[in-house]
Order: C-alpha cells, then sequence, then structure tokens
C-alpha cells in the first residue's frame, strides 16, 4: 500500500511540499486541501507585480495539468476542520474525509484584526488572496485617497503603486518609523525618505483607533489616537499577521506563536509536521524558537519535510531571506538580526546602501536597498558557516562582495 | 510596457518553441506564449530543474540558465541587477549565464536553446 500524504493548505509551501514529495517519491498518494478555489498560485506579487498587470494566469505557481500528470490530488474550496489523530484521519467542513500515514500542515497566517473602533466597515481593504488583489486593484482605478494602516511590506508596496497611479497616498504607522519589526532604523529612514519624495505622506506614532465611515457604512477615513481624522476613499488595513494554529491546537499539538516543531520541521506527533508562517522552529544558529512569515522559509522547509519523508532526512538549517519591492527599489534581506546586535550602515549614493547586523562582531544579516550582488554574496557568506568578523569586512570598506571575492581567491 | 495577454496552457502554432537541456543530455521542448518569461515558459511546462523561487521579482537566482553559445548575442542585454544576482549563482559564467524569469519572450525567440545547471542555489 502506497503511502499517504496530506497536505493542509495549498499556498505556496504547502504546493511545494506536493510538488518536493512527487519528485523524490513516484508512488505516495499525495492529497493538497486548500480553502481557495482555483490552482495554487504565489502571494508575493499581488502587492507587487499583480498590481500593475492584474494577469491571474501569472500567478498560478503550475498549470492545471502539473497537478494530473503528477497525480497530486487538489481539493479546492475545502477548509480542513478536525484532525483525528488516533486514527490518522482529516475531516473537512462538508464532510470529507482523508486518511494519513504523514500530515503536513501549512495552514499559513490571517490578517490580524487590530483592536479598531469599526474594523468590520464595508469597503475596508484588507490583502490576503487574490480575490483581495483583485478588490483593491478595481478600487484603485476610481480612487482619489488612499490611506493606509500600517507601513510594513505590504502596506508600503501598495503605497508606492498607488502614489505611481496617481492618487493621494497616506501611510499610518503606529511605531516611530516604518518596517521596523524587520528592517534597522537607517533603512528605515531611506525608505521613509523616498516614499517622501514621491509624495505620500507618513504618519508615525499614531495609532489608528476607529475606522470612519460614510452614512451606508461604507469606509471613508480613519481616526487616530491623537483625534486626526484622515479621510481617504480607499482604506487599507495592512497591520500585520498571525498564524493559523487553531486546527493544530486543537489537535492537541503545542503551539508557542505558531505550530511548533523540531530542527526537523516534526510535531511532537512523529505523523505530523508543519512548515511555513504557521510554523515555529528552532533557528538553527541560535537555537530560538522563531516563525518566519516568508515564502523562501515556507518552500524551503516544504523541500525539507519532502526529504525527510522520502528517506533522506536533513535539519532544516536554510538561511532566511526576503525581499520587498517598493517603487523602483528593492529592499533584500539576508540572514537574521540577534537580540544583542548593533548595525552598520553604509550608504553608497541616494539610493544604494546596506546595513549590516553584528553580535559580538560577527556578522549575522545584511539589509541591502538596490545591491542584488551585495545580498547573494551575504547569503553565501551566511551559509558557508565561517564567522565573517566586522575587522573582516572593514579591510573591504564593508563591501560583501569584494570580501567574498578575497576569500574565493584565497590559497 | 504593454505586455501580451498571458494565457498558460494555450498551444498554437505560432508560439516559440524553447528547449532546455539538462546535465545529463535530456531534453525538453517549451511551446511558451509570447509575452510571457522564459522562466514562466518553464515553470508552465514543468521543467524541474527551474525553481524560480520568488516567482520572477529577481530576487533571487534559482532560474537560472547557460544560453546555447549560437543565442546569446540574440538575447536582449542584461541589467544591471541580473549580472549581480547571476554572480553569485551556482557556477556562473561570464556570457552564457541568464536569469530566465528576466528574458521576455518574443517570436524572435522560437527555437532558443538553454541549458540547465547542475543545481540551483
Amino acid at each position: 500500500m502506497p503511502e499517504q500524504i496530506v497536505i493542509v493548505g495549498a499556498g505556496q509551501g504547502g504546493f511545494q511540499a506536493a510538488a518536493s514529495l512527487r519528485q523524490n517519491d513516484s508512488n505516495a498518494r499525495i492529497t493538497l486541501i486548500g480553502e481557495e478555489p482555483g490552482l495554487p498560485y504565489q502571494r508575493p506579487p499581488l502587492s507587487k507585480s499583480f498590481m500593475k498587470d492584474g494577469d491571474p494566469a501569472r500567478l498560478l505557481l503550475r498549470p492545471k495539468t502539473f497537478f494530473e500528470k503528477n497525480q497530486i490530488n487538489l481539493v479546492e474550496k475545502s477548509r480542513v476542520s478536525f484532525i483525528d489523530r488516533a486514527i490518522k484521519e482529516v475531516e473537512t467542513k462538508s464532510g470529507l474525509r482523508f486518511p494519513y500515514d504523514h500530515l503536513i500542515l501549512a495552514t499559513g497566517a490571517r490578517n490580524t484584526k487590530p483592536p479598531i473602533r469599526n474594523v468590520e466597515a464595508h469597503g475596508l481593504h484588507d490583502l490576503r488572496t487574490l480575490a483581495d488583489a483583485t478588490a483593491m486593484r478595481s478600487a484603485v482605478g476610481s480612487a482619489r485617497h488612499a490611506v493606509v494602516i500600517g507601513g510594513g511590506f505590504i502596506g508600503l508596496e501598495f503605497a508606492a503603486q498607488a502614489r505611481a497611479a496617481g492618487i493621494e497616498v497616506t501611510v499610518v504607522e503606529m511605531a516611530p518609523r516604518l518596517m521596523a519589526r524587520v528592517v534597522s532604523p537607517g533603512i528605515s529612514h531611506l525608505f521613509a525618505d523616498m516614499h517622501l519624495a514621491m509624495g505620500t505622506q507618513l504618519v508615525f506614532g499614531q495609532p489608528a483607533v476607529e475606522i470612519l465611515s460614510t452614512n451606508n457604512g461604507v469606509a471613508s477615513g480613519v481616526l487616530l489616537a491623537d483625534g486626526t481624522e484622515l479621510e481617504g476613499d480607499m482604506v487599507l488595513l495592512a497591520s500585520g499577521v498571525q498564524p493559523n494554529t487553531g486546527l493544530a491546537a486543537a489537535a492537541g499539538l503545542e503551539i508557542d506563536n505558531g505550530i511548533v516543531v523540531d530542527h526537523m520541521l516534526q510535531t511532537a506527533d512523529p505523523a505530523i509536521f508543519a512548515l511555513g508562517d504557521c510554523a515555529a522552529f528552532p533557528e538553527f544558529c541560535s537555537g530560538k524558537r522563531i516563525r518566519l512569515e516568508s515564502v523562501q522559509a515556507a518552500t524551503d522547509q516544504a523541500r525539507a519535510i519532502a526529504r525527510n519523508l522520502t528517506g533522506n532526512p536533513a535539519a532544516y538549517d536554510a538561511i532566511a531571506w526576503f525581499w520587498s519591492d517598493q517603487a523602483d527599489w528593492k529592499l533584500q534581506i539576508a540572514g537574521l538580526p540577534k537580540e544583542n546586535g548593533e548595525t552598520h550602515l553604509i550608504r553608497r549614493n541616494h539610493n544604494t546602501a546596506t546595513a549590516l547586523w553584528f553580535s559580538d562582531g560577527i556578522l549575522t544579516c545584511a539589509e541591502t536597498v538596490n545591491a542584488a550582488g551585495e545580498h547573494m554574496a551575504a547569503r553565501r557568506l551566511l551559509a558557508s558557516g565561517l564567522p565573517v568578523t566586522r575587522s573582516d569586512l572593514e579591510m573591504h570598506e564593508y563591501r560583501l562582495t569584494d570580501y567574498l571575492n578575497s576569500t574565493l581567491k584565497a590559497p | 510596457m504593454m505586455r501580451a495577454p498571458y494565457h498558460p496552457g494555450n498551444t498554437d502554432k505560432s508560439m516559440p518553441k524553447i528547449t532546455f537541456i539538462e546535465q545529463d543530455g535530456t531534453q525538453h521542448e517549451a511551446v511558451v506564449s509570447i509575452g510571457s518569461t522564459v522562466m514562466e515558459g518553464a515553470r508552465d511546462n514543468d521543467i524541474a530543474g527551474i525553481l524560480a523561487d520568488c516567482g520572477g521579482a529577481c530576487a533571487c537566482s534559482t532560474c537560472h540558465v547557460y544560453i546555447d553559445p549560437a543565442w546569446v548575442d540574440r538575447l536582449p542585454p542584461k541589467e544591471s541587477m541580473e549580472s549581480d544576482m547571476l554572480d553569485f549563482a551556482f557556477e556562473p559564467d561570464p556570457l552564457r549565464s541568464r536569469l530566465t524569469c528576466q528574458i521576455r519572450v518574443t517570436e524572435a525567440l522560437d527555437g532558443l536553446v538553454v541549458f540547465l545547471p547542475e543545481q540551483q542555489i
């Protein structure tokens, strides 16, 4: 009897798990269950290229024929509501049952609904799915002034697109700077300058307390804690996500800011794995339990689980990387800062910069702006496992490519 | 730049053919829509050696190929971002390496031959 593998969640991580499992094992019976209609697609472009071209076909991870040819049983529009660990079976809301030998949870994350009054206002946008992005594109077409709550990747990627389309844009960020959770202050300030130069208004340090609405209940602006009213005929809520852990929690699996897994991405139940935005795993350098919202982490973890389930086990130890496209600027991040880290910012010119994170004098993370080569060099250096010291880099004017080339040439 | 409507799975005789050759010599012929990228063509034809982790944003280097020498000069030149990313792809070749997400398919690309690297990193 071939092994039965069920994957819950048909986002990019769940899809990759199915594809890699099939690549490694021609016999397994693979079922991929997703809530949304249609074929699995990429989310990162929803706030980037899709806002421009609006072409959903470009987003598809594979055509329909791929699933047929590879015998991946794709179950659309189905939400798994229950895991029966005793008999190893999942059940969907509509009553479909799928037995499993191994179960992979790729349930992703959902958008946070912060404690803001009237957050259920009609016409308030948030971005998670293709349907959300399609609604936003259509709203941008007739909007004059967009108010964005949240100065993170998605809020800023959208703001840049909307501004380029000629719309007035105001971004409201509760923290004192942009992208405060993911980049160092120097990079935040560079991006703030770029958005201001585009004509976007930035409001810092003020939480939104209420979604204003018209008499018909349609979102029409945002009220800030200091009483400022910002009017906007399009309002986007982009204030982060939280992991979808309810299914795992109900099945008795441990949750700690995500579904807890070990370095093999396995839960305490050896039949169940978790990956991507919903999984809390031990980071291989520090051993600290972390959760990443990153398409790279989701796909690398999917490949690792596929290896583990097909007789080629190895611990998950990929270097994390992230990117964001805002206007014509590309932000790339390689590695992760540590708690005791300190940063060193190098500005090459008005739109090129690198911020390096050091802990105890050792490089742990590189944030680059319009410096793809430096980003790639950082990934290579961090993956090598060899410590890169601050003084090593200082001798090369903090140019990672130069330093890497010098070490490659060294005898 | 306006792009032609993009319909994967639609194949007609006017669509360019691109050949992907694996390390062991196995050839895959892919019929690719005009207006898509070579990476999208590979993905839609299930060419296993093209990972395209970032989905075509020029943010990774996992859609790297070596262009057949006869075709190198017939492709639009690399922009600096692509060159930078390629420097640290797996065993890049200064002349022949390209990121397939940065090559837009036109009629002129009919018959293009590309070679897949041993791995994508």
